[in-house]
Formats: structure tokens, sequence, C-alpha cells
């Protein structure tokens, strides 16, 4: 048996059977690291011994459960060796946000959603590579260089979290979490064949989370399959008192509301917007395949309109930009992280932000200082707080006459290392598709439903109201055992 | 919009962040750029349409007022450049 192609759910219930060991699934998820990560550069940090002692333990869980079965069972994710997106704090890990002016930091303490699956025996084997503290589109703006998509060398994985849709892809991890703050989840699963979710904002805690854009960053998980995330989520999910901005709601059983199949009188909108032109036709001829697939499981399609879908990109990148200036402040070099020479203070501060920092955060800080400052506030980033409610009305309005919004997630399969990224326009035009469901702080799913001509992976995109993430991963589950689509051929 | 370099040497200050000459010139035009892009808001009529800074109904979450172990001094300064007496070490503010 190849352990590395188990799915989660699957490597779960052979753990519960006693049919494999955690230190076996681990072992083969580090050997398989050794032998592609060199041509992959998923991981920026391979901790192989602390995984180890990690699988140990889980085993140990186990054996002694069985020894003992009314001890209690281990939880679902123990024992199962998962890669963590390095802008999530893992105590004694290094943390680096992808970004130079980190390169050295090791947090004291884990993030909410690490110190969960911690507390449940998850296994993590290391941190992967994103673009510098989550901004970007292909994990090209990384300070550590680029992580390359294991179907295609010469292709982008997506961003910001493509080191971890990489690590999943190429069977170097059987599941990991990401963080999406204007599709960076999602695009990453739609651009490496995977499924990834980007839960509603509140519902996964953002303590621990190098903090991008506050009012829109969740932390999610990526996997190879619907039940594989929804399996995750309910793991990281749930009321945290350490995040101001945590809803406090019940967590439903999300793998086992998998159950139902039919999906009988669903009602499917298709939002006209989302089908634009520039679009690759093979995405779009994808997508609608998809709705049809659909229809024939009972569902009802129908028409909607997102009037404001062209003003969420602008928007964005004035709120993500002033947001991020903001919470990039902290990085001074006196707390954490390489610190320059200067004289004075101020000139060691500038010196240190100057060097730390790449092209695309410095960007990103100059755009936002500028949309704050006096003389300007009102003319940008109040507009942009007012077209944010604009289009979360789209939503809101659409969802009463839908259950849930089909589309594409990224208007082109994986594009070529290199081609976007000395034009910060073309490349954020890669989110188009994602960026309005963080601004109206939304779920949505990507997950894979065919391939283009080349043997690239293409993403469906399913879009719900505020807690719809069991209809979401119903729906999402119901396609893809009706679709039945294979993983992608690997080029490592 | 076109932002002028002297302008985005502002913005630099503002932000505490040293570039290069080269910097300058090329964050001007990307900037400028990235603005025209941004002012197709200006279309919107936005009259009497309250802004969203979260999605969220935010409320200020208090806890109880009761003192509770606190993560370690040492490590907390462990990541610091430079640290004495137990405080984080910079450089002299006030001359």
């Amino acid at each position: 048996m190849e352990l590395t192609g188990l799915s989660l759910s699957a490597a779960a219930a052979l753990l519960r059977t006693g049919a494999v060991s955690s230190v076996q699934l681990t072992e083969a998820a580090l050997q398989r690291t050794a032998a592609a990560d060199g041509t992959l550069h998923a991981f920026l940090h391979v901790d192989a011994a602390g995984a180890m002692t990690q699988a140990r333990a889980a085993d140990a869980s186990f054996a002694a459960w069985r020894k003992n079965p009314a001890g209690g069972q281990p939880a679902v994710v123990a024992g199962l060796p998962l890669a963590i997106k390095d802008v999530l704090c893992v105590a004694g890990l290094p943390a680096t946000a992808g970004s130079r002016i980190l390169q050295g930091f090791i947090p004291p303490y884990d993030a909410t959603a690490i110190s969960r699956l911690r507390a449940a025996g998850a296994v993590f084997t290391g941190k992967t590579n994103t673009d510098e503290f989550a901004m970007g589109s292909s994990t090209e703006n990384s300070g550590y260089g680029p992580t390359r998509n294991p179907i295609d060398l010469t292709r982008v994985p997506g961003g910001s979290s493509g080191g971890s849709a990489a690590a999943v892809a190429a069977r170097m991890a059987y599941g990991a979490l990401g963080s999406d703050t204007g599709g960076s989840v999602r695009q990453p699963a739609a651009l490496c064949g995977l499924v990834g979710l980007k839960p509603t904002y509140g519902l996964v805690s953002r303590y621990g989370l190098i903090a991008y854009g506050s009012s829109l960053d969740q932390v999610g998980p990526l996997a190879r399959t619907v039940a594989d995330v929804a399996l995750l989520l309910g793991a990281i999910a749930g009321h945290d008192p350490l995040d101001s901005t945590s809803l406090n709601e019940p967590v439903p059983d999300y793998a086992a509301a998998l159950q139902t199949k039919s999906l009988s009188g669903l009602r499917v909108g298709v939002p006209a917007e989302y089908f634009a032109a520039g679009m690759q036709p093979e995405v779009e001829q994808a997508v609608r395949a998809a709705i049809e697939q659909l229809r024939a499981l009972g569902a009802v399609p129908r028409p909607v309109t997102l009037p404001h879908t062209a003003q969420a990109l602008p928007t964005y990148y004035l709120i993500a930009p002033a947001e991020a200036a903001a919470n990039l402040a902290r990085f001074d070099g006196v707390r954490y992280g390489p610190r320059s020479a200067g004289s004075g203070l101020w000139e060691q501060v500038r010196a240190t932000r100057g060097a730390g920092f790449g092209a695309e955060a410095k960007r990103r800080i100059m755009l936002g200082t500028y949309a704050l400052s006096a003389g300007y506030y009102d003319a940008f980033y109040l507009r942009a707080q007012q077209a944010r409610t604009l289009i979360k009305r789209d939503f809101e309005a659409a969802f009463k006459d839908v259950d849930v919004l089909a589309c594409a997630t990224t208007p082109t399969t994986a594009f070529k290392l290199g081609e976007k990224v000395d034009d910060p326009l073309t490349m954020y035009l890669s989110d188009v598709f994602t960026l309005a469901v963080n601004l109206a702080g939304l779920p949505a799913i990507s997950l894979p439903c065919g391939l283009d001509a080349g043997g690239l992976p293409i993403g469906l995109q399913l879009i719900g109201p505020v807690l719809s993430e069991v209809r979401l991963l119903q729906v999402a589950h119901a396609y893809e055992q009706a679709a039945g689509w294979q993983a992608p051929q690997l080029a490592v | 919009m076109a932002i002028s370099q002297t302008e985005v040497r502002y913005i630099a200050e503002l932000a505490r962040l040293q570039l290069s000459e080269a910097e300058l010139a090329e964050y001007a035009l990307q900037l400028s750029a990235v603005l025209d892009y941004a002012a197709s808001l200006n279309a919107l009529d936005l009259a009497g349409v309250p802004p969203t800074a979260s999605v969220l109904a935010l409320h200020t979450v208090l806890r109880a007022d009761e003192a509770r172990p606190a993560m370690e001094r040492d490590a907390l300064l462990a990541n610091a450049a430079e640290t004495a007496a137990g405080c984080f070490r910079v450089p002299p503010v006030l001359e």
C-alpha cells in the first residue's frame, strides 16, 4: 500500500483499525518530502524529529485505547501528519510568514488552530512556503524562493498558501492548513487539484495567525477530499476567547453531515458576472459542466446577479493594504526578527524595515499608508468601506433566492513561474473570483472539476451564506462523489 | 492619478520604510497604476451607504479581572535582537 496517497479520512480509519501506525504514516510523509521537496520547495522548515515524537505519542494513545476502550478513543485527527502554512505560530518551530523580516523568529506559543490540533494528537511535519505575509497569488513573493507546482514544474502552485497546496498535492502531507484573505486557500487548491475551504469570518480563531488583513483573514484547510476538509474544519473551528472576532456559535459535526447524498431542490445561483470575458474557455466549460452535474443530482440552477462584482478588486486593494500597513507596523526589529544598523532608533527601524520586507509587502504598506493618510482617507479608504457594504448586500440579496452560488475559483489554470511577477495588477486579477467572498465574510469551498488540455486542474467554487459550511460541504461532497475525478498526474 | 516621487518619499517616511532611489521611482509608477484602477470606485453612487469595517457586529469583549498565568518573560524576550535587565533594548530616543 502506498501510504502517502491516502486521503486523511482513509488514513484516520486505518489508524483506528490498527492497520497502520502514525509512525508509518509520518515516516512515509517525511521520506516523500526528503525525495521531492528539493525540487518543489513547498516547505520552509521540516521538523522530522518533532513529528516522529508526536507520531509515537499518537500511537501510544491508540494502543492505550485498544487496551482499555472505556478510556475513550483518540480524536479523529490523532496521528495524522499535517503541513502548516508558515503564517501560523507553532510553538518551538520557526515562523517567518515567508518574510526575511521574521527570519529566525521562533514563537513561544501555538496559534489556537494549532493548539486544538495538538491537543487532538495531530502530527506537524513542517512549515510551508507562502507569499510574504500571505500577500500574493503564486508563492513567488516568498522571501525564501518560490514553490513549484507538482503537476507541472514550470508553473506556480498558486498562493499564497502555495506551499501547503504543493505539499498535499505532491503527497508530502495528507492535509494542511492555509490562510485565506482574498483567495489564498481556494486559489492554490484549485491550481493544485485539491479541496480548499475558506470558513465564515470568525469561525476559526485568528489567534496566532500572523495578521495580514484582520477583517478578511481566515485559517482554512486544504486536503485531497471534501470529507478530509470537513474533518480538519471540525478540529479547528469554534469559539476562542483569545480572538475578539471569534464567533460564539456551536460547531456542527461536519463529517457526519456529509451522509446526505441528494441535492433535490437545492437552488444553485449562477452569477453572470463570474463568467466574465478573459476566462480560459476550458475553465468556463468545466464549471458549466459541473453545474449540469449538480442539476443531474437534483439541484436547480438559476441565474443570479451580483452587480458590484467589478468593484470587488479595487475595494479589496484599498482595504487589505490599509489593514496590512497597520498590521505590519509592528515589525521594527525590536521584539523579533533581525535588526539593521542605523544611528538612533528611527534610522534603525527604517533600515530594518527597508531591508526586511520584500517588494510586494513594501508595495502594500505604501498603498495602505497612502489610502489611510490625511487628505486621502475619505477619497480612498472610506469609499472602499462603503463599496464593501454594497458587495456584501449583493450576496445577501442573492441568498434570498438561492442556497449556494457556483462559479470558477480562478479565471485560468496554473500560470508559468515569472509570468505575472513583474506586473502587480495582472497578478491581482488571479483572485478576481475569490476576493468578494472575503469582503463579505462568507464561507466558500474550491474543489476539482476537471483538467484543461494541458492536464492542469480546474477548480469549482461554491459560495454560501454566513455559517453555511455544512451545506457547502454536502453539495461539494455530492458533486465529488458523482464526478469521480482522479488526482492529476504528478511531475515529481 | 500620478503620484510624484516626493509624495512616495513622504508616504515611505510615514511608514518608516527606507527605500532606494530605484524603489521610489518604481513605487511612484506602480502606486499610480493601482490608484488609477481604484478610482473606478468613484463611479459608484455611495451617498448614504454606511461603511463596513467588519462583517461582524463587533462589540468589546471583556473577561473577569482576575490574575492568571502569563507567558514566561524569558521566552518572550528570546527573539529580541537586544535585551537588558528583562527589557527590550533600543537606542536612546531622547538625547
